[in-house]
C-alpha cells in the first residue's frame, strides 16, 4: 500500500501463551515485514495459565499499524491484541537505571536533579551513582539529557510497560 | 505414540524420506499397515506431493523427513504451502534433546529456519505431550487460514516411553479464528450488491479452501445476482469455466474481459482472494470507482494492498451462505437494476477474443497443444497440475475447470519443481483419476527424480512437457524489458525426455507435428503407467494477454505485434 499518511506511535499490548518461540515469532514478524519496534518488553504475568504480556511501542501510518495488529493476531500463540493508543486512556511506564560518575559540584547537581525527578539512588560510590527512575519515556529522556553534562556513564532501560486506565482489563 | 496419534486423526498417507533422526518412527511404520508411506526421492518432492494430496482431498498432507538436510530440503515446500494456504503437517526428526545447540551431526535449527514459512511450529520436549501436540497441530493447520505446521521431534523423545493419553478436544487453547460474518456487514453488502449496475464477483483460493460447498454457494450467488465471475490463478475451478457468466482468470495474464470488468465495475465482491500485485497491477489505478467488499478468513489480508470499503472476516463458505440468505431476505432478484447494459459491455470486451493466436501448420503452437489437451481429456474430469512459467499461464487460460480441487499450481511462491510431485500426491490420493502434469522443459528438471517415486507407487501421472527449449517466461520478460537479450534463458543440453522416461521405466512419447498431436494425447491417456510426453512446441511464442508488472490493469498487451521499444527502467522479477 502507498506510504501516505502521517506516522503515528502506538503502544500495543499482547497476551501470549508462554511457550518457546513465541517471542521469536513476534520479533520475526517485525523484522520480516519491515515494521519498526521502538521498544518491546515481555514477562510472564500469570504463571498458572502460563500467559505472558508483551508491550510493543511501534510506529507507522495508520494503515501499517492496522496491518501490524492483524498480523500479530494471526500468530497462533497470540491470544489477545490491544492497541492501547486508540482504545482509550492508558498509563505507560519505563524503568531506567542510569549511572553517573563525577565529583564535586557536578555530583551535587546530579543528586539535586535526581531529587527533582524523584529518581532513587540504588548504588553509590565516592565518585558515582546509579539512579533508578520510573516514568513515561519522555521524562526519562529529559533526565538522561540533563545527566549528559554531569558525567553520564551508561543507561539501561526496560522500554514501556502499559495498561489501560479504568476497571477493565484485556 | 506418533503413529498412533496420526492413525487416530485419520491419516492414511505419509510422504517421506528416512534418516537417522527419524528411524524410530520408520520402525513403527514398518510394524503397522494403516498408514501408507510414500517414499519420495527428495524431501522437496514430499512437501509438494503432500500439497497435491491436500489440495485434491481437502485433508492436510503429512510429510516425514529427517533432521538437518531432510528438514532444510523441505523448506521450499513449506514456504509454498504457506503462501498458497495449504494445510500440511511436517514431522521433522531432530537430534536428541541433550545435543540440541551443540552443532551435532545433522543438526539444524529447524524451528528457527521454518518459523517465517510455517503457520505454527512445535519443538517437542516431553514425550507425554506428543499426542496433544499432534492433535493440536492438525487443528491449527486446517482451521482459520490453512497453512503448514512443523513438529520437530528429537530422537530421544521418539523412543522414550510415556503413557498415551488420548486428547479429547483437538482444539488449540487460544487460537479461534472467526468464521461467521457480522450480520450488519452482510446486510450492507447485499444492499450494495442489490443496487449495483455493474457488479463483479472476484474469487480466489479461499473459496477452494472452504470446501466444495463454498463453490456451490458461489455458483448460486452468481446465478441469483447475475453478476459476472472472475477467478484468480489459485481460485480456478471454484466457478465452472464453461458457464456463460465466467470471464476467465484475471490479473497479469488474465483475460481482457476480466480485467476490464474489474476496472469498470461499481461493486466488487472479493471472496477469499488477496488483491495480489499480479492481480491489481498499479494499485493507484486499480478499479478506481468501485465499492469493494472483501471477504476473507484472515484479517491481515484486508487492507493490506488495496483499501476496501467493507471488510467481512470469516469463512468464505459460511459467508457466501449468509449472503445468499440475505439476498433473498432483501428480495434482491426483484429489486436489482437491469444488468443488460453491463452484460452488453462485457460481450464487447469478449469480442476482442483476447486468447486468439496465430496457428501454424508445421509447428505446434503451445496454445494449440493445450486446447487439444483440454478437448481430448475434459470428459475424464482430470486433475491438472502445472509447473511454473509460460505453460502455467497458458494452462490457466486454456484448460477449463468446472469443479474445484482439480487444479494444482504454485501461485504465491511460483515454485518450479512443484507440479510433478504435486501430481504424484494427487494421484496417490485418487489412483483411478487421470492426473496430468503440464510442465515446461526447465521446470520438470527440478524434481524429475520423482519419476522413480511415481513408478514405485503406481502413481500413473501423465506428464505433458511443453518443450520450447527455453525458460520461456524468463525469455519473454527479456523480450519485453531487456531488448531481447536472452541472458541464460536457453535450455541448453536438454536431456532426451523420451529416453529419460524409459530409463526410469516409464513410457516416453514425442510429438512435434500438429497432425500427430491428437493421437499422441490419446495415446498418453490410454497408456498405462506414468507417461512423459515431449511435446515440441513453437520456441519463441510469448504468452498474452499480459499487463506489465506495475502497469495499470487495463493496459493490456494482446500480442507481440503491440510491443513497443522498451524502457530499461521497467525491471521486475519473474
Ligand atoms: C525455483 C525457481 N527458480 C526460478 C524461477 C524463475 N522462473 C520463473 S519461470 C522460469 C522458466 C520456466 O521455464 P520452463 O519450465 O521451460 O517453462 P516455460 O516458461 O518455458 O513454459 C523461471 C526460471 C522460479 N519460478 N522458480
Ligand atoms: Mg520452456
Amino acid at each position: 500500500m502507498n506510504e501516505t499518511g502521517t506516522i503515528e506511535h502506538h503502544t500495543i499490548s499482547l497476551i501470549v501463551d508462554n511457550e518457546a518461540g513465541v517471542l521469536a515469532r513476534v520479533i520475526g514478524l517485525f523484522s520480516g515485514r519491515g515494521y519498526n519496534i521502538e521498544s518491546l518488553t515481555v514477562a510472564e504475568v500469570d504463571s498458572e495459565s502460563q500467559r505472558s504480556r508483551i508491550t510493543i511501542v511501534t510506529s507507522g501510518t495508520r494503515m501499517i499499524i492496522e496491518q501490524i495488529k492483524a498480523q500479530l493476531d494471526r500468530i497462533v500463540s497470540v491470544s489477545k491484541v490491544a492497541d492501547l493508543t486508540i482504545e482509550g486512556p492508558h498509563v505507560s511506564r519505563d524503568i531506567a537505571l542510569i549511572k553517573v560518575a563525577g565529583e564535586g559540584e557536578k555530583r551535587v547537581e546530579a543528586l539535586r536533579l535526581a531529587d527533582v525527578f524523584r529518581a532513587r539512588v540504588v548504588d553509590s560510590t565516592s565518585c558515582s551513582f546509579v539512579f533508578e527512575l520510573t516514568g513515561q519515556a519522555g521524562k526519562i529522556d529529559a533526565f538522561i539529557e540533563l545527566m549528559k553534562d554531569l558525567g553520564l556513564v551508561e543507561v539501561a532501560r526496560t522500554g514501556a510497560v502499559a495498561l489501560s486506565r479504568g476497571a477493565t482489563g484485556l | 505414540m506418533i503413529v498412533r496419534a496420526l492413525t487416530e486423526l485419520g491419516v492414511d498417507t505419509i510422504f517421506g524420506y528416512p534418516g537417522g533422526a527419524v528411524l524410530p518412527i520408520y520402525d513403527e511404520l514398518f510394524k503397522q499397515n494403516k498408514i501408507r508411506h510414500i517414499l519420495v526421492r527428495h524431501e522437496q518432492g514430499a512437501t509438494h506431493a503432500a500439497e497435491g494430496y491436500a489440495r485434491t482431498t481437502g485433508k492436510p498432507g503429512v510429510v516425514l523427513v529427517t533432521s538437518g538436510p531432510g528438514a532444510t530440503n523441505a523448506v521450499t515446500g513449506l514456504t509454498d504451502a504457506m503462501l498458497d494456504s495449504i494445510p500440511l503437517i511436517c514431522l521433522t526428526g531432530q537430534v536428541a534433546r541433550a545435543l540440541i545447540g551443540n552443532d551435532a551431526f545433522q543438526e539444524a535449527d529447524t524451528v528457527g529456519i521454518t518459523r517465517p514459512c510455517t503457520k505454527h511450529s512445535y519443538l517437542v520436549k516431553e514425550t507425554a505431550k506428543l499426542p496433544k501436540i499432534i492433535y493440536e497441530a492438525f487443528w491449527v493447520a486446517e482451521n482459520g487460514r490453512p497453512g503448514p505446521v512443523v513438529i520437530d521431534l528429537p530422537k530421544d523423545v521418539q523412543v522414550e516411553k510415556a503413557e498415551y493419553i488420548r486428547p479429547n478436544e483437538a482444539e488449540h487453547r487460544t487460537y479461534h479464528p472467526q468464521t461467521v460474518g457480522e450480520d450488519a456487514a452482510i446486510k450492507v453488502a447485499i444492499e450494495r450488491l442489490r443496487k449495483a449496475k455493474r457488479p463483479i464477483l472476484y474469487t480466489g483460493g479461499g473459496v477452494i479452501n472452504a470446501g466444495p460447498e463454498a463453490s456451490k454457494s458461489l455458483y448460486d450467488l452468481a446465478k441469483k445476482t447475475n453478476a459476472p465471475v472472475t477467478n484468480t490463478l489459485m481460485g480456478l475451478g471454484a466457478y465452472p469455466a464453461s458457464d456463460k457468466q465466467f470471464l476467465g482468470m484475471l490479473g497479469m495474464h488474465g483475460t481482457w474481459e476480466a480485467n476490464h470488468a474489474m476496472h469498470d465495475c461499481d461493486v466488487m465482491v472479493c471472496v477469499g482472494a488477496r488483491f495480489d500485485d499480479r492481480v491489481t497491477g498499479n494499485i493507484e489505478q486499480f478499479s478506481p470507482g468501485s465499492f469493494k467488499i472483501h471477504i476473507d478468513i484472515d484479517l491481515s489480508s484486508i487492507n493490506k494492498n488495496v483499501h476496501v470499503d467493507l471488510p467481512i472476516v470469516g469463512d468464505a463458505g459460511v459467508i457466501l451462505k449468509q449472503l445468499l440468505a440475505e439476498w433473498d431476505a432483501q428480495n434482491g432478484s426483484k429489486t436489482q437494476p437491469d444488468l443488460t447494459p453491463w452484460w452488453n459491455q462485457i460481450e464487447r470486451w469478449r469480442d476482442r477474443k483476447c486468447l486468439s493466436y496465430k496457428d501454424q501448420d508445421d509447428v505446434i503452437m503451445p496454445q494449440k497443444s493445450l486446447e487439444r489437451l483440454y478437448e481430448l481429456t475434459k470428459h475424464l474430469d482430470p486433475v491438472v497440475s502445472t509447473e511454473v512459467g509460460q505453460h502455467q499461464m497458458w494452462a490457466a487460460q486454456f484448460y477449463g475447470f468446472d469443479k474445484p480441487n482439480r487444479w494444482l499450481t504454485s501461485g504465491g511462491l511460483g515454485t518450479m519443481g512443484y507440479g510433478f510431485p504435486a501430481a504424484v500426491g494427487a494421484q496417490i490420493a485418487d489412483p483411478d483419476r487421470l492426473v496430468i502434469c503440464i510442465a515446461g522443459d526447465a521446470s520438470i528438471q527440478m524434481n524429475i527424480q520423482e519419476l522413480s517415486t511415481a513408478v514405485q507407487h503406481n502413481a500413473n501421472v501423465k506428464i505433458f512437457i511443453m518443450n520450447n527449449e527455453y525458460m520461456g517466461m524468463v525469455r519473454q520478460w527479456q523480450d519485453l524489458n531487456y531488448d531481447g537479450r536472452y541472458s541464460h534463458s536457453y535450455s541448453d543440453s536438454l536431456p532426451d525426455f523420451v529416453k529419460l522416461a524409459e530409463a526410469y521405466g516409464c513410457t516416453g512419447l514425442r510429438v512435434s507435428h500438429p497432425d500427430e498431436l491428437d493421437d499422441t494425447i490419446r495415446k498418453m491417456v490410454e497408456t498405462p503407467g506414468p507417461v512423459v510426453v515431449d511435446c515440441c512446441v513453437a520456441k519463441l511464442e510469448n504468452c498474452f494477454p499480459m499487463f506489465a508488472a506495475g502497469a495499470k490493469h487495463t493496459e493490456i498487451i494482446l500480442s507481440s505485434d503491440e510491443i513497443e521499444p522498451k524502457d530499461d527502467s521497467v525491471i521486475a522479477m519473474v
